[in-house]
């Protein structure tokens, strides 16, 4: 049961975080977005963001900080093993399943519904 | 006839001899949908981009306007309009379809009274005998242009406004039955440094006061001559700074004829936030329910201080603050 409590509260003050950027900063949403993305890729530099996954499960990984811990991720992991190449092989190895994913049902939606407003 | 530093007299007192206002579905629901002459049910209004189905709202507020007015189109000198859209193509485009020659206007959302104290200045001059004055907006070609487009489900504050989807038409005059404009207060250009586009209503307040002083101490009158004085869209945020100022400075405006356009045309629980705003706001406001109200003799003298916003979408990324506007016009029955 512990592993809910912890993601709620892990990830509700990851989304609270973002709003508070939001509303205090006065940014964009992209900005925001950005902003939470790269706070994720640099807690994974210091191999912060791995131990905050397994302690609050979805909680850490389902918001967008977690695909800036899967960038870095994947570039740590090809370097290990092909060198400085492997920092750019690497980087969308972890993240390529949302990426794909997220063109794949971009181009369905876009094809089913008026994609402009 | 100029009269004090900024304000004109219409000694001759030109006619509105008829107006038009056209909604959305949005305004159709709203408080004042009884004053609209047509109220359309789909907003994109058959067409396949939101800036034609402003166009075709605005064309619909001039055609409905002049068909009520009763005069010939190629007997209208001139048409003068102003709008939302980049290069306010909707009123360039509905200028097309009219034939009518045409002054292209931009004051924003003060588009409305700007066009409508120019049009009246014409009629005084005897530079024209019939001109039209139309002003539209359309919600979210708007939202488009200056925020986000809607279905990209950006959030917005509590400070943001709902722009009308609506345009307003008024045929104007020398003689004939209908309410008479009387006088105009040109506005000047006031920046408080309020960068938000989130919240206009705040920004174009003190605008809105600069312009209303002026009037008064240009035409040495009180707010109480009035029946009405309807601001054009500062919603509740806007409303609430601009009756502090005129506090703060001394001017005793009634309460209860101090008004705000963008507050009066939807219920209260309609998700508009802050209230209405957009060239729509004012221009259906005043040339469907308040000149209505007039007819029916409920109001003999009101006074619109439309307000405009005069960025523009670069302003705002380059991080320049918002100027605001405010242009005054009075009718009276």
């Amino acid at each position: 049961m512990g592993i809910f409590f912890w993601a709620f509260i892990i990830g509700g003050t990851i989304c609270v975080i973002g709003q508070l950027i939001m509303d205090i900063l006065k940014i964009t949403p992209a900005h925001t977005t950005c902003t939470l993305v790269v706070i994720g890729a640099i807690l994974a530099g210091f191999g912060l963001y791995d131990p905050l996954v397994k302690f609050a499960g979805a909680g850490a990984s389902i918001p967008i900080s977690s695909f800036g811990n899967a960038l870095v991720k994947g570039a740590l992991m090809d370097a290990k093993q092909t060198g400085f190449i492997g920092v750019f092989t690497g980087v969308f190895k972890v993240a390529s399943a949302g990426i794909s994913s997220a063109m794949v049902f971009g181009f369905i939606a876009a094809i089913i519904f008026k994609p402009k407003g | 006839m100029l009269k004090g530093q900024q304000s004109w007299i219409f000694k001759s007192r030109p006619t509105i001899l008829a107006s038009a206002a056209v909604g959305g579905p949005f305004e159709a629901k709203g408080a004042l949908a009884e004053d609209f002459d047509i109220l359309h049910k789909d907003i994109w209004l058959g067409q396949d981009s939101f800036e034609k189905a402003e166009k075709i709202i605005l064309e619909h507020a001039c055609e409905r306007a002049i068909k009520k007015s009763g005069v010939k189109k190629e007997d209208i000198q001139f048409f003068i309009s102003g709008d939302l859209m980049d290069q306010i193509i909707s009123s360039s485009f509905t200028a097309r379809t009219l034939g009518i020659p045409y002054f292209g206007i931009f004051g924003a959302c003060s588009s409305s009274m700007e066009g409508l104290a120019l049009a009246a200045l014409m009629i005084e001059s005897r530079a024209a005998k019939y001109v039209v004055a139309a002003a539209g907006s359309h919600n979210a070609a708007a939202e488009k242009q200056f925020r986000y487009p809607t279905e990209y489900g950006g959030q917005k504050p509590p400070t943001s406004q709902w722009t009308v989807t609506g345009a307003g038409a008024v045929v104007l005059g020398e003689n004939g039955e209908g309410p008479k404009v009387t006088s105009a207060t040109i506005g000047r250009v006031i920046d408080m440094g309020i960068s938000d586009p989130y919240n206009m209503g705040g920004a174009m307040a003190p605008a809105a006061v600069d312009t209303l002083e002026a009037h008064f101490r240009d035409l040495n009158i009180d707010p109480s001559y009035y029946d009405l004085i309807a601001t054009g869209d500062l919603g509740k945020v806007g409303h609430e700074v601009a009756k502090k100022l005129l506090f703060k400075d001394g001017i005793e405006m009634p309460l209860e004829i101090f008004k705000d356009c963008g507050l009066l045309i939807y219920k209260s629980d309609q998700p508009v936030f802050s209230g209405g705003s957009g060239c729509g706001c004012s221009a259906t406001v005043t040339y469907g329910h308040l000149l209505n109200r007039m007819r029916r003799g409920e109001l003999k003298k009101i006074l619109i201080v439309a307000t405009g916003a005069l960025m523009s979408p670069l302003s705002y990324q380059q991080k320049e603050s918002i100027p605001c506007i405010a242009h005054a016009v009075s009718i009276e029955m």
